[in-house]
């Protein structure tokens, strides 16, 4: 196994102290990278050996706990998976997240998003009741895997940083919340589509999703929201026909 | 000081305190909770959990079973007690989730799918693929928000408990986001904060790990218990310590040293099985405290493998093929292929131990009841202890739902106690004495120490000193360093002096919490005088049952190392024996 490669690194980071700057500004740090580092080893260098006052949010370190979504170059990015040995010209830019009010430097306010998460009820809704004592509901293989694809949105909010729906729209329920209404609905042990159609398929909801798929390119799961939505909408055009032109049919 | 009243104020919303939380919630909606964290729920270390949740629900299976084997994976030093409520709440609460949404991986039948797990002689670990920790917290948080009873504070850092007339009776917390100091009245406070194995350089945890809810017991004066022992996982990525889970053996993974040996016959857990037919309890399946001591011992023999990022040996699963690997460890490659560039499918992986959880912790009986009155705990947070000296794989997601709902259940009797809650102007009085300790930090210039300076002396010392095996002399020397920084840890001064996310001050926190808890794990380790679990020491290289079947309690002093108690360990039917984990032995 080879030695480990050095390269010195520009970073150019958005800074922003709503105490002592009446507008964001850009500061640069010159930071001595391993090859092997992520943009999140280079944020960590400068906190601890160059400016402890940069600020911003991460923890896992693995992709898993969906902190340090950024906008490394301009993309959607967790800071904890773009790799330094991706930036060959050594120059980095990197700023919040995009489309959500920036608190502090790389920081931002995401009570949009979880507001809109909780509105689509994304919990289950059983179909039956059963206590624990019955023990468990069965559900096969195949069954799961209707719907564990998007079981797997770590709420790192890439996609609504990528949509340019959202962009527009902020009343965009969004990529990650439909996809995870979506998510219940097609879990064989949910009974609560109903309930969750009311958002999802209110004009805030599916329908502002202009299908540009951006969401799909940035996610970092592979969750495919893009996909999702574009069921949803089918099954709630469904819907309206068997409203409209069928009343006597039930859903 | 904005005052938030409210019934339980829990502090940490992974796990364990979203199903305190949820717990509260069921029992009464109109209990009064905050649910109070330094990050959103989901961003909770809970969420990189990967193998499972042990629990006992087939037929070839037994409570007893379970019981034995956490008991002897402990080395004897969990409270039987405290085991047998977990074993048999277990099954229960993993339905329970199931119940709730959980996508628990599935037998063809339908019925929930148990993998094979380090130190158990049963499959009885409950799997979600490779990723279990994030479904668990995911299916709690998204379950929560069904409870308008739970009234979230998220980016909340708590500073001190209000103890007043010998009770809990709330907090203080900083909202980050704007750096105002609010206080909290509570009924009772269940702390569910985790870890802090950050004190450590090289480990498994998130950055929030960083002790602070077992230094916010502790600085209250409650103790903090077996703080001595500190669980190495035997396969972490080598160059920044990324869990690989025990699915990865328990799928059939296996061990290998630098001459193509599988080195861990010659330790105790042979003899060697043949690869693709994993023997429970045996060879890869041992359990973790006695896996990262056989490396240790490779190390000193000259047989790891080098590599860039130090001595390693190599985790074979190429012989799983590609399709079991994508469909149980699909994440365990996505981890390999991103971070080290290597793919488990064509290759093996080097992996070295890595420090991933602590068996200690706050103390608390069965109940979760701590020795503050109104003061609970549950979680990687507390000792209870079921873990004991060594805590086995896939046990500790099991144990935040058990014993975060006991927790509930035990704060919702203290509330029906109903004690007259102390008054304001008491309350205030030692909010105020909180909100003067920050505001110190601000107001002092003339520091000298750096806190990046400060953190990285400790975990420099922690690794050195207080590893896989520990002497004396290297334990003194770090009770010594501990000492010294927890002292030079008053001179520290903030760069930032802003109220609005200030991390840096964060971080000064976070390394007072640190300092404290390793102050007790040192000086727990340079006391006992044995060697059980994860707790190894050259110099006593014994376990020693007459004198040392024993508890560690830390007591906190603001300026001195803790004085250290001992308290029996409670044995109702498993008198201490030898561990086996030799698959010829039957």
């Amino acid at each position: 196994m080879s030695e480990l490669q050095k390269r010195q690194i520009q970073l150019e980071v958005l800074r922003y102290n709503p105490e002592t700057d009446t507008a964001p500004r850009y500061q640069t740090y010159s930071v001595p990278c391993l090859e092997e580092w992520v943009v999140l080893d280079a944020l960590n260098y400068i906190k601890d050996h160059l400016d402890p006052t940069l600020s911003y949010r991460w923890s896992c370190h693995m992709a898993v706990c969906g902190s340090c979504g950024m906008m490394v170059n301009g993309e959607p990015k967790l800071a904890c998976k773009a790799f330094i040995h991706e930036y060959k010209e050594g120059q980095i830019k990197v700023e919040p997240i995009a489309n959500f009010p920036i608190e502090r430097d790389l920081v931002t306010s995401v009570e949009d998003f979880i507001t809109k998460l909780a509105s689509v009820k994304p919990y289950l809704i059983p179909k039956e009741d059963k206590p624990v004592s019955a023990g468990e509901f069965k559900q096969t293989p195949a069954e799961l895997k209707k719907f564990k694809q998007y079981t797997l949105c770590i709420n790192c909010m890439l996609c609504y940083a990528a949509c340019p729906q959202y962009a527009l729209v902020p009343e965009f329920l969004g990529p990650a919340a439909i996809s995870m209404a979506h998510r219940y609905n097609q879990d064989s042990r949910d009974g609560g589509r109903d309930q969750r159609q009311e958002v999802v398929a209110s004009d805030e909801g599916v329908w502002e999703c202009s299908f540009v798929g951006a969401c799909s390119e940035v996610c970092p799961k592979h969750v495919d929201p893009a996909g999702a939505l574009q069921q949803v909408k089918v099954a709630s055009t469904i819907d309206w026909y068997k409203e409209h032109l069928m009343p006597w049919m039930k859903r | 000081m904005e005052i938030i009243k409210t019934d339980v104020a829990i502090v940490g919303a992974g796990g364990a305190g979203l199903r305190a939380a949820i717990a509260l919630a069921e029992a009464d909606p109109k209990i009064r909770v905050a649910l109070i964290s330094k990050v959103y729920p989901m961003r909770s270390h809970t969420c990189a959990a990967e193998g499972g949740a042990a629990g006992v629900i087939k037929p070839d299976d037994s409570l007893d079973l379970h019981f034995n084997d956490t008991v002897g994976g402990g080395d004897w030093l969990s409270d039987q007690d405290a085991v047998e409520y977990f074993i048999n709440e277990a099954p229960k609460e993993l339905t329970q989730l199931e119940h709730w949404g959980c996508p628990w991986s599935r037998e063809p039948d339908g019925s929930v799918a148990v993998r094979p797990f380090g130190g158990m002689k049963i499959k009885r670990t409950w799997y979600a693929a490779d990723k279990s920790g994030f479904h668990i917290l995911h299916t709690l948080f998204q379950t929560s928000l069904k409870y308008p009873s739970i009234q979230r504070f998220d980016e909340y850092y708590a500073t001190d408990l209000l103890v007043e007339d010998g009770r809990c009776q709330g907090l203080t917390a900083l909202e980050i986001r704007s750096g105002e100091m609010k206080q909290f009245q509570a009924g009772a406070v269940i702390i569910a904060a985790g870890g802090g194995g950050k004190m450590f350089p090289f480990t498994t945890n998130g950055n929030i790990k960083t002790g602070d809810g077992m230094a916010l017991a502790y600085r209250a004066g409650t103790p903090l218990k077996d703080m001595e022992f500190v669980q190495y996982h035997p396969t972490g990525l080598p160059n920044n310590g990324i869990l690989l889970t025990e699915g990865c053996r328990g799928e059939g993974g296996v061990l290998f040293n630098k001459d193509n040996r599988r080195y861990l016959q010659d330790y105790g857990m042979g003899p060697e099985t043949p690869i693709g037919q994993p023997v429970l309890k045996t060879m890869e399946l041992g359990p973790r405290d006695r896996l990262s001591q056989a490396f240790w011992h490779e190390q000193q023999k000259g047989n790891t493998v080098k590599t860039p990022w130090g001595d390693c040996v190599l985790l074979d699963m190429r012989h799983l093929g590609e399709k079991k690997i994508d469909e149980r460890l699909p994440l365990v490659r996505d981890l390999c292929i991103s971070y080290l560039g290597m793919d488990p499918v064509k290759e093996p992986i080097p992996i070295r131990p890595v420090v991933h959880y602590m068996m200690g912790g706050i103390h608390t009986d069965v109940q979760a009841a701590t020795r503050l009155p109104g003061l609970f705990a549950a979680g990687e947070c507390a000792c209870v202890s079921i873990n004991g000296a060594n805590r086995l794989g896939s046990n500790s997601l099991t144990e935040l739902l058990v014993f975060g709902r006991r927790a509930a259940l035990s704060a919702i009797a203290h509330l029906q106690s109903n004690q007259v809650p102390s008054s304001d102007a008491a309350l205030a009085a030692k909010a105020k004495a909180s909100q003067n300790r920050i505001q110190a930090l601000f107001d002092k210039s003339n520091g000298t120490e750096s806190i990046s300076g400060l953190r990285q002396e400790m975990m420099d010392t922690m690794e050195e000193n207080v590893g896989i095996y520990r002497t004396g002399e290297g334990l003194a020397a770090a009770c010594a360093k501990i000492a010294e920084l927890r002292q030079r840890y008053a001179n520290i001064t903030l760069t930032d002096k802003t109220h609005v996310y200030n991390t840096d001050l964060m971080q000064a926190l976070e390394l007072g919490s640190m300092l404290d808890c390793a102050e007790a794990v040192t000086v727990g380790a340079r006391d006992r005088k044995e060697s059980r679990g994860a707790h190894q020491r050259l110099d006593f290289t014994a376990r020693d049952d007459e004198n040392l079947l024993k508890h560690s309690l830390a007591h906190y002093h603001p300026t001195e190392p803790p004085r250290i108690e001992y308290l029996d360990v409670v044995v109702t039917k498993s008198k201490p024996g030898v561990r086996d984990y030799s698959g010829a032995k039957k």
